[in-house]
């Protein structure tokens, strides 16, 4: 010990200039956004190809599930259709075009990381800028809700900031009333079936058990499952109600995903944003 | 020839290269990385240069230790005036382009422009060198050796 200690400071120099040199290049990292992204990041094509080449086992193993929500998903799908079908269609409608006119375009996307585990937890999908993905868009799973929004773009990849991230904050409504509230997760609760419903107005009667969907205000479409309700009138110390909720999607075991291109997106943005003149 | 983009002076470091023989190397360091933050802040390139200046830190106390004799140094402070033209103008290259070359590197932060850096690096290098040659010059003590 004596002599690691002669050791350090015989060479007091060089162990200094590790530590300053050290602190240096973790603040330029940190702290410039080009140097960030260049460095660790999922994004990064190597990181993103080792990701994805292990996901290959994983997406075997977990075949059977996977059949099992498609062949839900399917059922679902196959009722609506029945529904379009068995429209009575000697009676005159009004024509809309919906191909041309549709406001949300789904875009399905393989899951090739995810984290659930941290605190702010981040998921890397296999579809880029080449697939027309851009930073914001929502992210639903296929039948169960919610997941979160695009975070980052490169090429052929996307990370995701889910739901089970300090930053996201989803426009959500109580179905049965309308109420509006916004979602979050986090607040000493960081298990991945749970998060809360915040911002609630006071004279709302909220019932356990009420289905809870997004408002389709922001990115979203309106109506998209996210949870339902397990314990109600959390006492708050602002002037809003707090909920928890069950989440309908498990975070754990996700593997495709639906991104959601909205048309009006930018258009919305412009318009409640409008850049000021200078 | 437009070189006027690519060579900036960064005459800040000699600050640096003139602190007296006798500073304590943490002092050192520490005075190396505050000045870089301060030129960060202003700069907005957070860490870029205090990085560079605790490279240059490094080099000086390297040169130093290994050109001159530890016991022997009566000089106060490693200028022009006392050390002489030579050993001078050896230390401040080597000090000046270690610390732009890490500076530009970090700047850019990849290797695919590598020309363009280096060339900026270079040319920097050789205006920086001018500059503290000069103001050297201007503040000459000739002492009695």
């Amino acid at each position: 010990m004596r002599n690691l200690w002669i050791f350090i400071s015989r060479y007091n120099a060089f162990f200094l200039f590790f530590i300053f040199f050290l602190i240096g290049i973790y603040l330029t990292i940190k702290n410039n956004a080009y140097q960030r992204s260049a460095t660790l990041n999922s994004t990064n094509e190597v990181v993103g190809t080792a990701y994805e080449r292990l996901n290959v086992f994983k997406r075997y193993l977990n075949l059977g599930v996977v059949n099992d929500s498609l062949a839900a998903e399917n059922a679902k799908l196959k009722t609506k259709l029945l529904a379009l079908t068995t429209v009575d269609s000697t009676k005159e409608v009004q024509f809309i075009d919906t191909v041309t006119n549709q406001q949300y375009t789904y875009l399905a996307a393989k899951v090739v990381k995810n984290s659930i585990t941290l605190r702010n937890n981040v998921m890397t999908i296999n579809k880029g800028t080449i697939d027309g993905i851009e930073i914001g868009m929502a992210v639903i799973s296929p039948q169960k809700g919610v997941v979160g929004f695009i975070r980052d773009v490169s090429t052929h990849l996307a990370t995701i900031q889910s739901l089970l991230h300090k930053d996201t904050k989803i426009s959500v409504v109580i179905k049965k009333d309308n109420a509006l509230g916004s979602l979050v997760w986090g607040d000493n609760n960081f298990d991945i079936r749970k998060a809360f419903i915040k911002e609630v107005p006071n004279h709302i009667k909220m019932s356990i058990g009420d289905t809870v969907v997004t408002s389709g205000f922001a990115k979203f479409p309106a109506g998209i499952l996210v949870g339902k309700l397990t314990k109600t009138n959390i006492a708050t110390n602002d002037n809003f109600l707090s909920a928890e909720l069950s989440l309908f999607n498990d975070f754990g075991t996700l593997q495709y995903v639906y991104v959601i291109k909205d048309k009006l997106a930018k258009e919305q943005e412009l318009l409640e944003n409008p850049v000021k003149p200078k | 020839m437009g070189f006027y983009d690519l060579s900036t002076p960064f005459i800040y470091v000699l600050f640096l290269l003139l602190l007296p023989f006798g500073i304590p190397n943490i002092l050192l360091y520490l005075l190396a990385f505050g000045t870089g933050l301060t030129l960060d802040t202003f700069y907005d390139t957070m860490g870029v240069h205090a990085t560079a200046c605790v490279v240059l830190a490094f080099v000086r106390i390297s040169f130093i230790s290994i050109s001159l004799n530890k016991d022997a140094i009566d000089d106060p402070e490693p200028s022009l005036g006392y050390m002489g033209f030579q050993w001078f103008a050896l230390y401040a290259f080597l000090c000046v382009i270690t610390h732009h070359f890490v500076l530009f590197f970090l700047e850019t932060f990849r290797l695919t422009e590598i020309g363009y850096t280096l060339m900026r690096c270079g040319l920097s290098c050789i205006f920086t060198l001018l500059l503290i040659l000069l103001i050297e010059f201007i503040f000459y003590k000739r002492t009695s050796r």
